[in-house]
């Protein structure tokens, strides 16, 4: 039905004015702090191997190569960082294939930062001032709550996440009353579900809770500490089951990167799911790249969480289906 | 068979479910950041009218259901179905007792349904948003009294029960909202 309205963004106009001050306070954070604004290509000639993350292509000139729309500006800005770039950061659209939700929208804005010199602890101090700093004025928060990924397990459900079998899950999934399809023997996927399905919704509200010191097995891009059981130095920022951040103490082993890209490739294999072709520059900077941990934040969620709005589009201009 | 992918989920898809027709009602794309995207749906099974929670991993697939609805005029009932009538083709269904339902309540002659075929067969009736009915029976409102706050119960000619204002008297007609069952208002002739 028209109604004559059509032309109308998705967002309120005071949601957009409130989502610019947030930008221009992200600036001021970083800009007092010496890291500086870079910018890289949404359009690159490799994408990302992760199982999970699948990126939109497309082609420069018809007789051009496949182009890979950025799920993040990871590898480039960690290009720049391994030419000595230092502390920067950067706010950029970045594209997911099929991603599309309630906290969804496959086109997105992303702040992503890379601190040489610190650890993904010492990050994550830095990610809290930042989410305050931009919060402050729209709701009040209650003093952070900084967990381990076995805490949050033990204490929401009295299940010790590194130390669980398939079988139990399953059973534990089926006692939550979750009718699921079967996810098989991927042991990260039952976690997943149970993250989603059980932990998520009970997170403690009206405060940043960071989870780190991941199971080893979703890395990702961190770096793995050998302790027992091994740990990935990784963290991720929740604000009212809301997952807002993903932090990395970065993996600067240009060997053990090429090894987890290929398993990665292999699960994507046997997922029926394109093969993305290896980012052999990352590889070659990678030993250059100084330590250093770096996070990406989403930007439409922490405007979503500044104005109470529970759905994506509310705060997007304008959104696929329009 | 066709079958739907979970990316083609949205509200009103129909597929089987465990042998029966099913409408997705709600379908909520979760997903970690770097982890497995899963779809979380609310089906209403449209044989039982139940409402089932299910989750599908992102890129499953399940078979689609037959099922159309139809706009259909009710013409009579006999012993076994009530008789619908399509106004373009003239075809006639009958509908039996279960796929009528409750919704029963609200048949009157002439007025056209929404029929849920499944394989071709009605499993579920939808009456029209608003129906004029006549009240049958209702006691006598006070004399007086326009505002119709408090409201009386006032059994209608299909055998609806529907709170009305005191004013409301028999022999009247009045229009009922089926999906909420309240009175709308009075019908003047």
């Amino acid at each position: 039905m028209t109604d004559g309205f059509h032309y109308l963004p998705a967002a309120s106009l005071v949601t957009l004015q409130l989502r610019a001050r947030i930008r221009k306070q992200i600036r001021a954070f970083f800009d007092a702090r010496g890291v500086w604004e870079v910018e890289t290509p949404i359009l690159a000639s490799t994408g990302v191997t992760d199982p999970h993350i699948d990126s939109l292509q497309t082609q420069w000139t018809d007789m051009g190569d496949v182009l890979y729309l950025q799920t993040s500006p990871e590898y480039a800005m960690k290009r720049l960082l391994a030419a000595g770039s230092g502390a920067i950061y950067q706010i950029s659209r970045v594209f997911r294939y099929a991603e599309r939700g309630r906290q969804h929208h496959p086109e997105f804005s992303m702040l992503e930062w890379y601190r040489p010199g610190y650890d993904h602890h010492r990050l994550m101090l830095e990610v809290d001032e930042l989410i305050r700093a931009c919060l402050s004025e729209h709701l009040s928060l209650e003093k952070s709550l900084f967990l381990s990924y076995s805490q949050v397990w033990q204490e929401t459900i009295g299940i010790d996440p590194f130390a669980i079998h398939i079988e139990q899950i399953k059973v534990f999934v089926q006692q939550q009353g979750i009718d699921s399809t079967d996810l098989g023997d991927d042991l990260d996927a039952w976690i997943q579900l149970i993250m989603t399905h059980c932990i998520e919704p009970v997170l403690p509200k009206n405060r940043l809770v960071f989870i780190s010191e991941f199971p080893a097995s979703q890395a990702a891009l961190a770096k793995i500490r050998d302790s027992d059981p091994p740990v990935a130095e990784r963290f991720e920022l929740y604000i009212n089951g809301m997952e807002l951040a993903n932090g990395f103490h970065e993996l600067t082993d240009a060997n053990e990167q090429q090894q987890r890209f290929e398993r990665d490739s292999l699960k994507r294999q046997k997922m029926g799911k394109p093969i993305v072709p290896v980012d052999e520059k990352l590889l070659a900077a990678l030993p250059y790249m100084p330590d250093c941990a770096g996070v990406a934040v989403g930007i439409d969620r922490l405007v979503m969480i500044a104005t109470g709005l529970e759905q994506i589009d509310k705060v997007l201009s304008f959104v696929i289906e329009d | 068979m066709a079958s739907y992918s979970t990316s083609e989920f949205k509200s009103g898809l129909k597929i089987m479910m465990d042998g029966d027709p099913c409408s997705i009602i709600e379908n909520e794309f979760v997903k970690p950041g770097k982890g497995q995207a899963f779809s979380r749906v609310k089906i209403r099974n449209l044989k039982t009218g139940r409402v089932l929670e299910k989750t599908f991993k992102s890129g499953d697939s399940v078979e689609a259901a037959d099922v159309m609805d139809t706009d259909m005029q009710y013409l009579y009932n006999d012993d076994d179905a009530w008789y619908f009538m399509d106004p373009i083709t003239f075809e006639q269904l009958g509908a039996d007792n279960n796929a009528m339902g409750e919704n029963i309540k609200w048949l009157k002659e002439q007025d056209m349904w929404v029929v849920t075929l499944w394989n071709g067969v009605p499993i579920a009736m939808t009456a029209p948003n608003h129906v004029v009915l006549t009240i049958a029976q209702t006691d006598p409102g006070l004399r007086g009294d326009t505002s119709g706050g408090g409201g009386k119960p006032a059994t209608c000619d299909t055998g609806a029960v529907v709170r009305v204002p005191l004013f409301i008297s028999e022999g009247e007609a009045i229009r009922v909202d089926t999906r909420t069952g309240e009175y709308v208002g009075r019908v003047k002739d």
